[in-house]
């Protein structure tokens, strides 16, 4: 347990790194370049509004929370000690509601969705791609040209495809929104029942694509150890085929572990462009309208928690992967 | 390299693949030559369904979709080409210097290909995009091209630092050749074909992510591409008015140039990895 711990804190080191410059980036990019937006901004925001004591008023909580007659060092230390106080800004385009409480209200949406939808189309996408592997033949053939067409689909659009066809062709399930805003949130069932009937295409879009990317890559790793020389001696042990199955499947689905570690990222960002398509109340929406309104805190504010929720996936899987895998285990064994 | 065409072709993946992909560019040079009306112009009412004069009908400008749909076709691949190549340069230039001079510098370019795998590419993207006022289609393009890298740079440092201790790398060291001679004649051979399937993924992720961020409404300026089609058409509510020409040929394009560049990276990787063969 020794050697995991040592691997453990190694790895937290590293995220924290990681999470610093995921911070830092976060600040200096859209300060840094050329009429930069925080400044910009601020001052557009202020010309818009005609009430001089407002505008004074509004341009100097902006002021105040970017610190912008500061040094650049003053103005990220500035905002380093808001991030710890969980403060991400003011909104612009809806003043004056805080950034986290816009943002705490998409987080559950998001969750909600994406977590449930990565998860199976991980598994579903893994037992396909061992399968193809394993039939080889015609079932292999067929499903692998799909996988890769699926695949290369981006999630989005297959999202716009069924709601094209499912919400407004054939009618059969709402288009838009979280739930139906007829109703006031409760916990009855028939809004429950709503939520699920929003939730599916959104769902569903997010599974189907996930589960071509993960397929292929299962598949090609079940390739490569249906061809290892212990597959072979195992036949010639007349072990039965689906016990060897089994050794493959353990085998190939070590690397598929880190591949949803390191697929997550793009997996995330492509979830968030298919809440837009639905309007899913979740922060990809978010992120969409404060672009559209150039709600510069809401967009930094909502890139940020992107950023770090896509770390601690990383992170969480890592250290998983590390309990799961016993050669990360023998490797620290070794260093020892 | 002769030879190595010569199997490639014979691998119909490779060659489905390079066809489709080849044939479009091919359509969306010679079509524009042909029809020189201009993609902007409006034409017909708004969201006419297609008809034998508007070939997959208008949108909510009333602009004819097909010649919109050529020039975004023209747009998107110019986009992923360009980005692909930043790609793979940087990429291969980091990967190159991390494996092959090794110690500190690799430690440190190493370090910072880690970060940046880990944070998402995505969210880089939008950062640098929300920042820059006018964004021509070559400027996207390029900063797509520096926020893809480190996955080819950390493929690349791999298998550079596993060939720098080979024999013939040495004998050329002890020979006193120089340091770029080494790498242009004793490692880079051996690394193409990893470098050209890369440089075939990063295109293809690069039209995914020109689609992507112009959905977000951050793509380029003055210009169609694929994705500011589709950000058009769900702007001005175009599935809502059931108008799926809007929107769907563009879907469907997008999805055969990355699915014809997957098939041809998938049929290069059998042939140069017989492993995998199935």
């Amino acid at each position: 347990m020794n050697a995991y711990r040592k691997f453990f804190v190694k790895k937290s080191l590293w995220y924290l790194l990681t999470l610093f410059v995921a911070v830092a980036l976060n600040f200096l990019l859209p300060r840094l370049i050329e009429g930069n937006p925080v400044s910009m901004i601020a001052n557009q925001m202020t010309q818009v509004m005609t009430d001089s004591d407002s505008m004074k008023k509004v341009y100097d909580t902006f002021a105040a929370e970017f610190g912008i007659d500061k040094p650049l060092w003053q103005q990220f230390f500035i905002y380093l000690g808001n991030l710890l106080r969980g403060d991400l800004g003011t909104s612009f385009g809806l003043y004056p509601t805080p950034v986290s409480t816009i943002l705490a209200s998409a987080v559950p949406w998001t969750l909600a969705l994406q977590l449930p939808a990565i998860l199976v189309g991980w598994i579903i996408g893994n037992a396909l791609g061992a399968i193809a592997a394993y039939k080889k033949g015609v079932f292999d053939k067929v499903l692998f040209p799909t996988f890769l067409f699926i695949n290369s689909i981006p999630y989005f659009i297959l999202a716009i495809i069924l709601l094209y066809i499912f919400g407004l062709t054939l009618n059969w399930l709402p288009t838009s929104g979280g739930y139906n805003y007829q109703m006031t949130p409760n916990l009855s069932l028939e809004f429950i029942g709503s939520v699920l009937k929003h939730h599916f295409l959104p769902f569903l879009s997010i599974v189907l694509v996930t589960i071509g990317g993960q397929a292929i890559g299962m598949r090609e790793m079940s390739i490569y150890e249906l061809n290892t020389d212990y597959v072979l001696y195992s036949k010639l042990l007349g072990i039965k085929d689906s016990t060897i199955s089994r050794y493959v499947f353990k085998n190939a689905m070590l690397p598929q572990i880190t591949g949803l570690a390191l697929s997550i990222g793009t997996m995330i960002g492509g979830s968030l462009i298919t809440e837009i398509v639905f309007s899913y109340p979740g922060i990809g929406t978010w992120l969409f309208t404060a672009i559209r309104q150039l709600d510069y805190p809401l967009i930094s504010g909502a890139t940020l928690l992107i950023a770090i929720s896509v770390l601690l996936a990383n992170f969480t899987i890592e250290i998983v992967y590390g309990l799961v895998d016993p050669r990360i285990k023998a490797a620290q064994m070794e260093e020892e | 390299m002769n030879s190595s065409l010569q199997i490639l072709i014979r691998s119909p993946k490779f060659l489905i693949g390079a066809i489709t992909f080849l044939v479009m560019i091919a359509f969306v040079t010679i079509y524009p030559l042909i029809n020189t009306s201009d993609p902007t112009e409006m034409v017909a009412l708004a969201f006419q369904p297609p008809s034998a004069e508007l070939l997959l009908g208008s949108d909510n400008f009333g602009r004819d979709l097909f010649l919109e749909l050529i020039y975004g076709i023209r747009t998107s691949i110019f986009v992923g080409l360009v980005a692909g190549l930043s790609a793979t340069i940087i990429g291969l230039a980091i990967g190159l210097a991390a494996g092959y001079i090794g110690g500190m510098i690799d430690d440190i370019l190493t370090a910072i290909t880690n970060i940046f795998i880990v944070i998402p590419s995505f969210i880089v993207l939008i950062l640098i995009s929300v920042s820059i006022d006018s964004r021509s289609t070559l400027i996207t393009a390029i900063i797509i091209g520096i926020t893809s890298w480190p996955w080819t740079a950390r493929a690349v440092r791999a298998q550079t630092s596993s060939l720098r201790n080979r024999d013939h790398v040495n004998i050329a060291k002890i020979s006193g050749h120089s340091t770029p001679r080494i790498i242009t004649f004793e490692i880079l051979p051996y690394i193409m074909s990893y470098v050209v399937m890369a440089f075939v993924l990063q295109t293809a992720s690069g039209i995914l992510s020109e689609a992507s961020i112009s959905m977000l409404g951050l793509g380029p300026y003055n210009t169609i591409s694929l994705g500011i089609l589709l950000n058009w058409a769900l702007t001005f509510e175009a599935p809502v008015s059931g108008a799926w020409w809007a929107f769907i040929p563009a879907a469907f394009s997008i999805a055969i140039i990355t699915f014809s560049l997957y098939l041809m990276n998938t049929g290069m990787d059998e042939i140069f990895n017989p492993k995998i063969r199935s």
